[in-house]
């Protein structure tokens, strides 16, 4: 995404973009570099811990971490059972961010598609879909969520679908409005004339131009989805042990406040600036997108 | 008219509170046959089919469904499998605990936000408007459990000052409040500062300063009156994040109310009283809806006399 200095100067207009655009800010750049340190340590999780985050050690439990009179052996100390903070710190920002990427795709494509149908049929599906967005809009989804915990019960799918539930009715409004309103202009009209069917108008003429405006709402949702599951795994609704996520190491460490602070403050951190770094970088985005004086 | 307005906005409110009991019963229907979460799997097959005639699970489903409804409209709401007690009741006395710390949030959400968000925006670009703005971005993206439990560690832990939970006194409701308020200020904040800005920019209030009026009463009389709309609408959003907040809020200092209410029943799966909760916060949600709306009534003049329909 920085690399847009890169363009070739010869470009009609890069000189003009460069001169509009200033320089990015210090705090940008951090929140930049967090967010990918987080995504590469999502991806190579497993590579990069020396313990099983699983891996109990009796001998050294509730070591604390290098500084507070530990050793190198456990850089972020061990909980009461022994095992690695910094191994299940790792693990558990892999989890986080694949709920939370599961979560926003099937909130985004669930959204979409429901969109494009209330579009398409107008009538009473389009009144059921957006009295369903009215509902789900009206009431706090934590509260909904954990309502549909107490009735289903819980496991990591399941999980991923309920949190997929959040943010959907922001994807139908946006997709439903944008439709209708591409629906009325002249290139949807040709392609329907040459016969093409609906998904087809859909999905390769309509989607492509309203995407950039679902992906800035997939951006807004994504920390929401992580506080979400942050919030429920805290209460111990969400992320099952011996599975982990950063609000299940939160709210087990909460038992070892006093006693051993570092299981919580470490994974209470990253969720602080991981979803500081996406607001700031969100509303940076938002001032240089929006030219209106 | 306002009286239309008003039924209009209070029909939608019903429609809301009739899909939530919809949800519930679906919910309910489709999470698996009533008669084997009720009865033992050695039941003999009579027993079955006498409860499922005494409970009317025989009938089709759109009967059941009109049966449901009518037991709600009539108060009966199922009976709480932990303390046997009518889910109404053991959901009713948890009510006035929550209250005593979403008022005084709310509260504190007003006086904090608005405030700051008046004045970035009356100072816009200057240090005051940065600081405030940048505290505002760190208050609404702390999630309150960890906000709560950072300041247990602050206060209870370290300083000794305040006690980490319980209810009772009003020492132990500061630090539940000060966590459940702080986001909702922070956004109030923004929120404020960007409708601010949006009024400062309109010709009206460059007629009032051309005009000589003091500064003062231009922002206080023309400018914050026109800006108080949007600030009223994201009031009424807040209030379901302070009722979402409060099960989070609630279960790190145990305080005893709705929240922990809820999460304790969804533990052990007391399926009547979270229904009971679930039409509790969707009733509370229509009513601030229409309260808002009411307000609006009489903040702008143009949808009391039915120019703005």
């Amino acid at each position: 995404m920085t690399d847009i200095p890169a363009m070739p100067s010869t470009m009609p207009g890069a000189r003009k973009e460069t001169r509009r655009s200033p320089a990015v800010p210090l705090s940008i750049k951090l929140a930049f570099g967090w967010l990918v340190l987080m995504l590469l340590i999502g991806v190579f999780a497993s590579y990069l811990s020396i313990y099983d985050f699983k891996a109990l050690d009796l001998k050294a439990r509730l070591v604390p971490p290098l500084g507070f009179g530990g050793d190198t052996r456990h850089l972020l100390g061990t909980d009461e059972l022994g095992r690695d903070v910094l191994a299940r710190l790792l693990f558990s920002i892999q989890m986080s961010l694949l709920i939370a990427f599961g979560a926003t795709v099937i909130g985004a494509v669930l959204g979409t598609t429901l969109g494009f149908l209330s579009a398409h049929y107008r009538g009473w599906v389009e009144q059921i879909v957006l009295a369903c967005v009215d509902f789900q809009a009206s009431m706090p989804f934590l509260i909904l969520a954990l309502a549909v915990l107490a009735f289903f019960g819980n496991s990591l799918p399941l999980f991923v679908a309920l949190l997929g539930l959040h943010g959907w009715e922001r994807y139908a409004r946006i997709t439903r409005a944008l439709t209708l309103s591409a629906n009325s202009q002249g290139y949807i009209a040709a392609v329907r004339q040459l016969g093409a069917n609906p998904w087809r108008i859909y999905f390769r003429h309509v989607l492509p131009n309203i995407a950039s405006t679902l992906i800035v709402t997939m951006t807004i949702a994504f920390p929401e989805v992580i506080l979400l599951e942050s919030g429920l795994s805290f209460l111990g609704l969400g992320v099952q042990p011996p599975l982990t996520s950063l609000g299940n190491m939160v709210g087990y460490g909460r038992d070892y406040l006093t006693r051993a602070p570092w299981i919580l403050v470490a994974p209470a951190v990253v969720i602080s600036i991981s979803t500081l770094s996406i607001s700031l970088i969100g509303d940076w985005f938002r001032d240089r997108l929006d030219r209106t004086p | 008219m306002m009286v239309r307005f008003v039924s209009i906005r209070m029909a939608r409110g019903i429609v809301t509170l009739l899909l939530m009991v919809t949800f519930a019963f679906v919910v309910l229907r489709v999470s698996g046959d009533p008669v084997r979460s009720m009865l033992s799997p050695e039941t003999p097959a009579e027993a079955i089919a006498a409860f499922r005639k005494s409970w009317g699970l025989d009938q089709p489903i759109w009967i059941q469904y009109i049966r449901y409804l009518q037991a709600i409209l009539h108060g009966d709401l199922g009976q709480s499998v932990r303390d046997g007690r009518a889910a109404v009741v053991v959901v009713a006395e948890r009510i006035p605990v929550t209250l005593q710390l979403t008022v005084p949030a709310l509260m504190l959400n007003i006086a904090i936000g608005i405030p700051a968000g008046l004045m970035a925006a009356l100072r816009k670009n200057s240090l005051t408007d940065r600081i405030l703005m940048t505290s505002a971005i760190a208050g609404f993206t702390i999630p309150p459990f960890v906000l709560g439990l950072v300041l247990v560690l602050l206060f209870s832990v370290e300083l000794s000052w305040l006690p980490s939970g319980g209810s009772g006194t009003v020492a132990q409701m500061i630090l539940p409040v000060i966590t459940l308020g702080i986001g909702g200020a922070a956004v109030l904040a923004r929120f404020t500062r960007n409708a601010m800005l949006g009024v400062l920019g309109e010709a009206y209030v460059r007629t009032g300063s051309a005009k000589g009026v003091p500064w003062r009463r231009v922002v206080i009389n023309h400018a914050f009156p026109n800006a108080a709309i949007p600030i009223l609408t994201i009031i009424g959003f807040m209030i379901g994040n302070l009722i979402a907040g409060t099960v989070l809020v609630e279960s790190v200092f145990s305080w005893p109310g709705l929240g922990s209410l809820l999460v304790a029943s969804v533990l052990s799966r007391d399926l009547a009283v979270v229904q009971c909760i679930l039409l509790f916060v969707a009733g509370a949600m229509v009513l601030s809806n229409v309260l808002v709306d009411l307000l609006y009534g009489l903040l702008d003049p143009r949808l009391r006399s039915g120019a703005d329909k």
